[in-house]
């Protein structure tokens, strides 16, 4: 079972691999005013479309008429995520029947668990709204780069959980990071290409900017990252809550200013700020997404800097 | 908060002054209406996470105290700089106070008014429709509709909506719950910071390290701890009384030395009941009235026989601090009382003797024989150094029990005087002649001791928060109106089963790109239920 795991480890990385290259070339064969009018065409649609399916509908994007080879991209570059997803869930499945427990005990588990649940977020946001597929390239990059990241340095093997870890809080603190952490993902990468889009509307040359051309308008992908992270951050105040209450049973206090608890923290405050942000109608959107992105800036640092840099009382990283 | 915004944007919204106004009171309305204002929620809230970093990069003093004099020794000339900040204990710092003081201040004052304001608005009923429905973004002509407004109404009030019936209009509103929900977050955010406030005035927490047998039980009691922490309003008679007594601690292990669970067993005598046996593991504390004690660390401690010059044996239990995740020990034991003469009562000069070094609970199979390779007591070696000469401990200044004076050692007031293997039962003739023993171990436990009587106010103020955030985020408040007959000051109750024109309107109050639906479907209802 644990070999099955770094199987589809490898398999969830190629085929985000596959999904990536097909959207890049989506990307270059697609001409900017197709994708354009595609996307606008879909968006009045799109209020209308029914969540629950994990494919888009791709007929939509054929009918409006980009060349045949970017829509045929497309459709690969979606199949193929579907597959690096499914791939991605059979290894933390076979990871976790490996474990005999829930597979988030330690820092590769978690990361594992945690763009799991970005991919899965990101698919339920496509077949909900197949206009925005456009940013499956930016996702499919992160994933890579998450996933390849894991397998190489945070890989550790299968250990049985430290007492300290062996409890049902486990199941639940955890679970409810995991998926939180996973939506911000989406909503970082969201708020980013927001940004870049915003730039290029406003014709700032250069290269971020440029990826701007084939992205989804920016009101749209404002609005999908005001949702993500509407959706994700109660979640959030969930899991602080619930790490407070195994806290206190496990090292007698509910909160002690550790540096997972401090950054945790940090990270709550930042997306409360980001909500405030939102509504209030004297701050720009944009500095609104700037407060998004430094939201999941500050979740990598809890993520990464936390586990490697500092000791505290969650050192359960397993990263030798 | 979330998605509504109702706090005034700046002090330039709001009507210049009629009348001369105090330019100190001016001041103070301004700043007021500054504090209040989002803007400054928004920059205080960054700035609060801001602050919040220097606490988890440097080392900070109540998480880690050691790790501060660390710190400090290696840098000497920045460590003062930043105590006097208060960056080595930020959460308790003045400037941090500032922030968050502040915060809730401005939250305090934006939400009060948010609440008059919206009990205000549940009290009072739906506004009037606008003279224009066509212009709102929902619109709608019922074309066949009866025109009975009082069925219309019943319909609305059906669905839950909030009606209001003014002559032949029907207004009506819904959602409520999201303005509800998201004051309910906010005052329950004061309620977190009333319930800290109270663990910390009425809060305690005490550790020590407990090694199993009768001889070292100990009663709950401030001269009983290693280190201690009163809140401002509690004092040591406060504490309630308990004995605690380890009778025994179980641990099983992975074939790789990682622990699989750990068990104290000890018997309890609580105040005024008869002592009976308990257990408490990581995860499961045992817990008290008044108190909860949590299992933090444990190790072994050697038991040590020590026979001097006139053949006075001396026995001692030191507890050997853990180093690793092997067990592996590290200490002193200590018989400032050897050699004393039985018969005078006198003690030779420099006679005092000492034995420090490490616990092995599984000692290599061959050396160095400074790393355990296993934390179960699998072949039990103690290597150590013994010492004879002054311990320094008149001096009377508090020292460390797991280590030896360096300072006597330097000044050569402490000698070493050899170093060997011991294994379980072995003992060690000395050149002096006297012998030492190593007898066994006992395991220790480091409890820790807490009460916090804030914990449920800060617990029952999370699940509402938590609730009301969940009503804020996802709550929609929006409004409908209808308008039977086609002129739109239309006073007179027409009469049913006339043909009418029904007319209406939606407004959604919040972000709700799914209200167009909503309405649509509404129509379609109150059209088939109304059909004349």
């Amino acid at each position: 079972m644990a070999a099955l795991s770094d199987q589809l480890l490898v398999v969830a990385i190629m085929a985000y691999l596959v999904a990536m290259v097909c959207h890049a070339a989506e990307y270059a064969f697609g001409t900017r005013s197709v994708v354009g009018r595609a996307a606008t065409r879909e968006l009045v649609t799109a209020g209308g479309v029914a969540g629950g399916a994990s494919v888009p509908t791709e007929a939509e994007i054929v009918e409006a008429g980009p060349p045949r080879r970017a829509a045929l991209a497309g459709r690969a570059a979606v199949a193929a995520l579907v597959v690096a997803a499914l791939a991605h869930l059979g290894c933390v499945l076979s990871r976790g029947l490996a474990d005999g427990r829930v597979p988030w005990g330690n820092m590769y588990e978690f990361v594992l668990a945690v763009t799991f649940v970005g991919s899965a977020a990101w698919l339920v946001v496509l077949a909900r709204r197949p206009a925005v597929r456009h940013l499956g390239l930016f996702i499919a990059l992160v994933e890579v780069l998450l996933l390849g990241l894991a397998g190489m340095v945070l890989y550790a093997p299968i250990t049985p959980l430290q007492p300290a870890l062996n409890s049902y809080w486990l199941a639940i603190h955890v679970t409810a990071a995991v998926i939180a952490s996973g939506i911000f993902l989406v909503g970082f990468v969201s708020a980013a290409m927001y940004l870049i889009r915003l730039g290029y509307d406003e014709g700032r040359p250069g290269f971020p900017f440029t990826l701007g051309a084939r992205v989804p308008d920016a009101d749209s992908l404002e609005r999908l990252t005001f949702r993500l992270i509407a959706f994700a951050f109660p979640i959030w105040t969930f899991a602080v809550i619930a790490g407070a209450i195994w806290a206190e049973s496990a090292w007698g206090r509910y909160w002690g200013w550790d540096p997972k608890e401090t950054w945790a923290f940090i990270s709550w405050v930042v997306y409360a700020g980001y909500l405030h942000a939102r509504a209030t109608a004297s701050v720009k959107r944009s500095t609104a997404a700037w407060i998004a992105v430094l939201g999941w800036a500050t979740m990598l640092m809890n993520l990464f800097g936390v586990n490697l840099f500092f000791s505290g009382l969650h050192s359960y990283a397993g990263v030798k | 908060m979330a998605t509504v915004d109702e706090r005034p944007v700046s002090t330039a919204e709001t009507p210049p002054p009629t009348g001369r106004v105090h330019p100190l009171v001016a001041l103070l309305r301004n700043s007021w209406r500054q504090l209040t204002s989002m803007r400054t929620a928004l920059i205080l809230l960054l700035l609060l996470a801001l602050a919040a970093i220097p606490g988890s990069v440097l080392p900070q003093r109540p998480v880690n105290a050691d790790r501060v004099t660390r710190y400090a020794t290696e840098h000497p000339r920045l460590a003062p700089l930043l105590d006097r900040l208060g960056a080595f204990d930020v959460f308790a710092s003045p400037w941090f106070a500032a922030i968050y003081l502040l915060l809730f201040v401005s939250l305090v004052g934006c939400v009060v008014p948010r609440l008059r304001d919206h009990v205000r608005a549940l009290r009072a009923a739906p506004p009037a429709a606008p003279r224009r429905l066509d212009r709102l973004p929902q619109h709608a002509v019922l074309s066949d509709h009866d025109g009975d407004v009082s069925a219309l109404a019943a319909a609305l009030r059906r669905r839950r909506w909030r009606v209001a019936v003014r002559g032949a209009a029907v207004s009506a509103e819904k959602g409520y719950l999201k303005e509800t929900g998201n004051l309910l977050f906010h005052f329950a955010l004061v309620g977190v910071l009333v319930g800290v406030a109270l663990g910390s005035w009425y809060g305690w927490h005490a550790n020590r390290l407990l090694v199993a047998g009768a001889d070292t039980a100990f009663c709950n009691g401030l001269q009983q701890y290693d280190e201690y922490g009163l809140g401002y309003r509690v004092d040591g008679s406060d504490l309630p009384r308990f004995c605690l007594e380890l009778t025994d601690f179980r641990a099983e292990y992975q074939p790789s030395g990682q622990a699989k669970s750990f068990r104290a067993l000890a018997t309890l005598d609580a105040d005024g009941a008869p002592a009976r046996p308990v257990s408490f593991s990581v995860n499961h504390p045992l817990r008290l009235s008044g108190a909860n004690v949590y299992l933090i660390a444990h190790g072994y401690a050697p038991v040590v026989r020590y026979t001097d010059r006139y053949g006075q044996s001396q026995e001692t239990v030191a507890p050997f601090l853990t180093q690793d995740d092997m067990l592996t020990g590290e200490g002193v034991a200590a018989f400032p009382d050897a050699n004393v003469d039985p018969k005078t009562g006198q003690r030779a000069p420099r006679q005092q003797v000492a034995f420090e070094g490490l616990y092995l609970p599984t000692a290599p199979a061959s050396g160095p024989f400074v790393r355990s390779t296993f934390p179960a007591e699998r072949s039990p070696a103690l290597n150590i150094v013994a010492y004879r000469g002054d311990l320094g401990l008149d001096a009377g200044i508090p020292g460390s029990v797991y280590r030896l004076d360096q300072h006597q050692v330097e000044t050569g007031r402490l000698k070493q005087v050899g170093a060997k293997l011991l294994r379980q039962g072995q003992s060690w003739r000395l050149d002096d002649g006297t012998t030492v023993e190593f007898v066994g171990t006992r395991p220790w436990v480091a409890l820790s001791v807490r009460h916090d009587p804030g914990e449920p106010i800060v617990l029952g103020s999370v699940v509402m928060l938590l609730a009301g955030l969940m009503l804020s985020l996802t709550g929609k408040r929006r409004r409908v109106w209808f308008r039977v007959g086609s002129s739109p000051t239309a006073g007179t109750s027409p009469t049913a089963g006339s043909s009418t024109l029904t007319e209406a309107g939606g407004l959604p109050r919040t972000d709700y790109p799914a209200f167009a639906e909503e309405f649509t479907q509404l129509i379609r209802d109150v059209e088939t239920s109304g059909k004349g």
